[in-house]
């Protein structure tokens, strides 16, 4: 909503937790600001969206939170417009006073060894982004025909992979898991489910919340190989979230084998090679810490790294190689280690991948304190937002605005009431624009499902 | 199983719970803050930043701390919501490290 023409204009490239933050800090600010946030899809949330797991529900209700900064004055969403493709960041900076990246990280890191270009070694990242109904993964294919599948890396990524492989068709269909993902997943042969980290558990970076969800499957049962890890000392200074995770794990130990699939966590283990004929065969491990031999190989048909992620770059925002993000100092993006006027970052491309949302929301309001304190220096833009987003502007295609995105809403929630999913998510790009114009309603591809 | 600020809070009321909740479910009177149990998310975020370690899962609470849950919904529901940080109270430094010493 516009109300009366704001003294400066911002501009955010990304609907996630950062960019969402970013917005409501500066129109809270009291000072005159209007936002325009932009979406390379036509839908918001972000990982919200695309990185929660299907089955955690209710992490996703901060999207309530997210609508009500949207429908704050001076907030406009532009979904479906790629900055540093469709249009070019220097095109933003002649129209705003100042420009905040909020892009995520959205590329999974490599795990640089040998044989990980075989079929069957995935990231993480991709995975989640295909459950999840990411338009630009649903065409990936992962195969659940064999019964060993490994993930490499101790985070809540890997938990959340291993937990979707885990659960049972009925323990996923009244999610929002996308259909594509729910149908492939119900064939799935896999039995042992490999959760293997480098260190040893009691530097994981599970969370103790989130390991317990592995005692209270259907169909799973959890196992923790601790062979060869001793306590540490009391007096060791550990992470107490660390600390309560070993705790969990220290309780699937001695499992009792009862159901059908396994979720083995292994820990000590580096990853050093992948080998098979044509595909995935076995991945073989140096013993890093812990009891056994020097190397391990386990047999596997299916690899997922989980290690990290970084931000994709975008062309003409310095990036930083060595950490994976937009080059910057607190928020400002910095060339050579020099603060660019009027460019800023928040979020995962600002600090990397860590935390948990609300995160975000400290970080969103660390960078915002410094747009605020530049705004009043920053001169005035040279052009007009309408420049770009106007009837008569050429370069700009067909944009999603949140009216649109209310309109792909309502009608995902529709397809969801059939299901006793909470959504049907659209998957096409396609079918998001269709929707979002307010096209028909429920058109017959779509629904035969 | 939403989280509980307990009475480790009160005295202090750090805040920096506040600056990290994504959904704004803090309250606060002139003690501490209560986490609003209708409107938190279960994210867990603001547990490793307190910095006495105040706030809990409310199913990982003692028994001798039980009482919490229902102190938090109801004194959330009669306090106003916090959606930025205050200063600690007087004496907050001090307390803090009386209990991190215990």
């Amino acid at each position: 909503m516009i109300s009366a023409a704001a003294r400066y204009r911002v501009a955010i490239i990304g609907a996630g937790p950062g960019g969402f933050y970013a917005a409501e800090a500066l129109l809270r600010s009291g000072q005159s600001v209007s936002v325009d946030m932009f979406e390379r899809l036509p839908v918001p949330y972000g990982l919200v969206r695309f990185g929660v797991a299907p089955d955690h529900p209710k992490l996703k209700q901060v999207t309530k939170i997210f609508d009500r900064i949207a429908g704050m004055d001076n907030f406009r969403f532009i979904g479906g417009i790629e900055i540093g493709t469709t249009l070019p960041i220097s095109a933003l900076r002649s129209c705003y006073h100042a420009v905040v990246v909020a892009s995520g990280a959205s590329i999974g890191r490599r795990l640089d060894v040998p044989g990980e270009r075989l079929p069957g070694s995935h990231q993480a990242a991709d995975f989640v982004a295909w459950y999840n109904g990411h338009p630009e993964f649903k065409h990936h294919a992962f195969d659940f025909a064999g019964e060993q599948a490994v993930i490499i890396g101790h985070g809540n990524v890997a938990l959340d992979v291993a937990r979707i492989l885990a659960k049972t068709p009925d323990e996923l269909r009244h999610t929002d898991i996308a259909a594509h993902a729910l149908d492939a997943l119900a064939e799935s042969r896999v039995r042992d489910i490999y959760v293997i980290g480098r260190r040893g558990p009691e530097q994981t970076r599970f969370a103790a919340k989130e390991l317990q969800e592995f005692a209270e499957l259907a169909d799973c049962d959890p196992v923790a190989e601790l062979d060869g890890f001793t306590l540490p000392a009391p007096d060791a200074n550990l992470d107490p979230e660390a600390q309560a995770a070993f705790g969990t794990l220290r309780s699937f130990s001695n499992p009792m084998s009862t159901r059908r699939r396994r979720c083995i966590f292994r820990f000590g283990l580096t990853p050093l090679a992948i080998t098979g004929e044509s595909r995935v065969e076995r991945m073989l491990f140096r013993r890093s810490s812990g009891d056994g031999p020097a190397k391990a190989t386990i047999n596997c048909d299916l690899i997922f790294s989980s290690i990290s992620r970084r931000t994709a770059p975008i062309t003409g925002v310095p990036y930083d190689e060595a950490r994976g993000v937009h080059a910057n100092s607190s928020g400002r993006i910095t060339a050579d280690g020099v603060a660019l006027p009027g460019l800023f970052v928040c979020g995962w491309s600002k600090r990397g991948p860590q935390g948990t949302i609300g995160t975000n929301r400290a970080c969103s309001v660390e960078t915002v304190e410094h747009v605020l304190a530049d705004l009043p220096q920053l001169g005035d833009p040279p052009l007009h937002p309408d420049s770009l987003l106007g009837r008569s502007a050429s370069r700009m295609p067909h944009y999603v605005d949140y009216q649109g995105w209310e309109r792909i809403d309502a009608q995902e929630v529709a397809r969801g009431v059939a299901k006793g999913k909470p959504r049907e998510k659209l998957v096409s790009l396609e079918e998001m624009f269709a929707a979002a114009d307010g096209g028909p309603a429920c058109r017959p591809r779509a629904c035969s499902a | 199983m939403p989280y509980v600020v307990t009475d480790l809070c009160n005295g202090c009321r750090y805040t920096e719970c506040v600056s990290v909740c994504p959904v704004e479910c803090f309250h606060f009177d002139d003690q501490m803050t209560y986490i609003d149990p209708e409107n938190c998310i279960d994210c867990g975020g603001c547990v490793p930043v307190c910095p006495v370690g105040a706030i809990k899962a409310s199913h990982h609470l003692p028994s001798d701390k039980r009482e919490w849950i229902e102190i938090n919904r109801r004194r959330a529901a009669e306090t106003p919501v916090l959606t930025g940080r205050l200063a600690p109270l007087p004496g907050a430094d001090e307390r803090k490290q009386a209990i991190l010493q215990r």
